[in-house]
């Protein structure tokens, strides 16, 4: 996982900032009101930050689920540390994927795969333990704990079945 | 001829509103407008008051205690102890720098040091609101160096807690003999204080927070108000008890508060500026204007130095120093406060007008050197002032 800075910003909030691979600095500034700003690295000066976009507490949360997050990735994260070989990601089940609209039992993740699938997001909730008969649907993000390995077989098989 | 109160007060209002306005088009900070609005309207200006005097009066006072509660309520006591064990090498020099061209000064005008020591923290104190202003409406909130300049304003806010108390004690004792002996006395107050606000601080706002707006204005304008009240019946003065209770009241649950409380600040610290202004001879200030232009120059000159020397100790790059230093030169509201403190106490009648010229200088030139540096950099020209 990229490395992110913290800094904390007294009186305005916390500052988070990471390289891309592509040599931009990226940083996201989260005032404590809620607003979000994002800045971008400026190339001849290596102290000073753009603006390129200002989100409120909402607007912020739409553009992390586009990127393919989601609201507890932050919480997530400092779990993927506790896990010691383990990792914990989140899938999203696509509209093309054959598992949605089916159960989890259908998608025999665990026997298949050795990946347990330990919560589904679905919008706003969060689905936390899910039985086999709980129902996938396209746009759910699936939580899941195994092998980094295992997770990449278990992509594939949301993707082609 | 008697002006009825409601029609001089209606008045008052809607002109600093025009010069609020005004500013925010110039993109310069409100305070110097709202001070030379006080100037014409103040004896010997052009229109004196004459019915909305005792208001006015009533109001300022009202309002410096909301901008020392508002600053108090800025940093928990947690974040102001951290922010010491991070950054006491740069309060050190803030302090070593800034504080002995006002102090200096007053002893070469041949003041009382008791004036000298008020003048001192006049060329000491930035204006925190201006900086942040400025950082904001530049587009520097991301910028490297800007934690280096907020954490700058996070140890002069302590430092006034420590500070305040200090001069109201001298102030005090102008008159009465032995107020040297109060001073230790005081600062350790303080220091139990904030020592008690890092323990009770949750469990006070507790009783003070309420899920009802109105309750919670209520009770922190309250609480405020009663502490002042409280510091001014002993020795220290009402601004002192105002940013202890801020202090105090910081906890986490402290953000709906500041939300809250900002637009009753900023309506009472324009009457507060303005006050000031009118408190203020006009023909003083004018005859101030020559030494507070070279007090200014000091003045921006030896904060640019702390800004710039505080930056390179945080690795940044000389243009980013170069920003650090020029963001910090205003001087505004926290000058006016420990000079409208000594006007009251009744020392040295000159210290009032330098301190209203020293801040007409700084708050206008401040801004326009940091605005006008963006733009020599190529950097954005900064986004005019929010609507």
């Amino acid at each position: 996982m990229t490395e992110v800075e913290e800094v904390r910003l007294p009186g305005v909030g916390i500052r988070y900032g990471f390289a891309t691979h592509a040599g931009d600095r990226v940083e996201v500034v989260a005032h404590r009101s809620g607003r979000r700003e994002i800045y971008v690295g400026q190339r001849d000066d290596p102290d000073a930050f753009r603006e390129v976009l200002e989100l409120d507490d909402e607007e912020s949360r739409t553009l992390a689920e586009l990127l393919g997050g989601s609201r507890v990735t932050r919480e997530l994260a400092k779990l993927r540390q506790a896990l010691e070989g383990l990792a914990l990601d989140w899938l999203p089940v696509d509209p093309d994927s054959p598992y949605a609209g089916r159960t989890i039992g259908d998608t025999a993740a665990r026997t298949r795969t050795g990946v347990s699938i330990v919560a589904v997001m679905r919008g706003e909730e969060a689905h936390p333990a899910p039985g086999p008969d709980f129902r996938l649907r396209a746009g759910d993000t699936v939580v899941v704990v195994g092998r980094p390995r295992d997770i990449e077989r278990l992509v594939e098989i949301l993707h082609t079945g | 001829m008697r002006v009825p109160l409601l029609l001089e007060l209606g008045g008052i209002v809607l002109g600093l509103a025009v010069l609020a306005r005004l500013a925010g088009r110039l993109g310069l900070p409100a305070i110097p407008l709202y001070l030379l609005a006080g100037l014409a309207f103040g004896e010997g200006g052009l229109l004196p008051l004459v019915t909305a005097q005792a208001f006015v009066e009533a109001g300022a006072e009202v309002g410096l205690i909301l901008l020392l509660f508002t600053l108090g309520l800025e940093y928990s006591a947690a974040e102001l102890v951290s922010t010491l064990r991070s950054s006491f090498r740069i309060g050190v020099l803030n302090l070593a720098l800034n504080f002995p061209p006002g102090f200096l000064a007053g002893a070469a005008l041949g003041w009382d040091p008791v004036a000298a020591v008020a003048l001192g923290g006049v060329t000491y104190v930035t204006s925190s609101g201006i900086t942040a202003k400025l950082l904001q409406d530049l587009g520097r909130i991301g910028n490297r160096e800007t934690p280096v300049v907020l954490s700058l304003l996070v140890i002069e806010d302590l430092t006034m807690a420590l500070y305040l108390p200090v001069l109201g004690v001298l102030l005090g004792g102008v008159q009465a003999s032995g107020g040297l002996l109060w001073v230790p006395v005081a600062l350790a107050a303080v220091a139990g204080i904030l020592a008690l606000a890092l323990r009770v601080e949750v469990g006070l706002s507790r009783i003070i927070f309420s899920r009802s707006d109105e309750a919670l204005l209520l009770s922190l304008l309250g609480f405020a108000l009663l502490m002042a009240g409280i510091t001014q019946i002993t020795r220290a003065s009402a601004a002192v008890g105002a940013l202890l209770a801020g202090i105090v009241l910081s906890g986490p649950a402290a953000h709906n508060a500041r939300a809250l409380l900002a637009p009753l600040r900023d309506l009472f610290a324009a009457i507060f500026f303005a006050f000031i202004g009118l408190q203020s001879n006009p023909a003083a200030v004018v005859s101030a204007l020559g030494p507070a232009l070279l007090l200014g120059a000091v003045g921006a000159g030896t904060k640019f130095a702390t800004g710039w020397v505080a930056a390179g100790w945080a690795g940044i790059g000389r243009r980013g120093r170069s920003r650090a230093g020029g963001v910090l030169i205003a001087r505004g509201e926290f000058s006016l406060a420990i000079a409208g403190l000594a006007a009251a106490a009744g020392v040295e009648p000159g210290l009032a007008p330098l301190a209203v010229a020293y801040v007409l200088v700084l708050a206008v030139t401040g801004p326009v050197t940091a605005r006008l540096g963006q733009r020599a950099a190529g950097g954005r020209p900064g986004r005019p002032a929010a609507p």
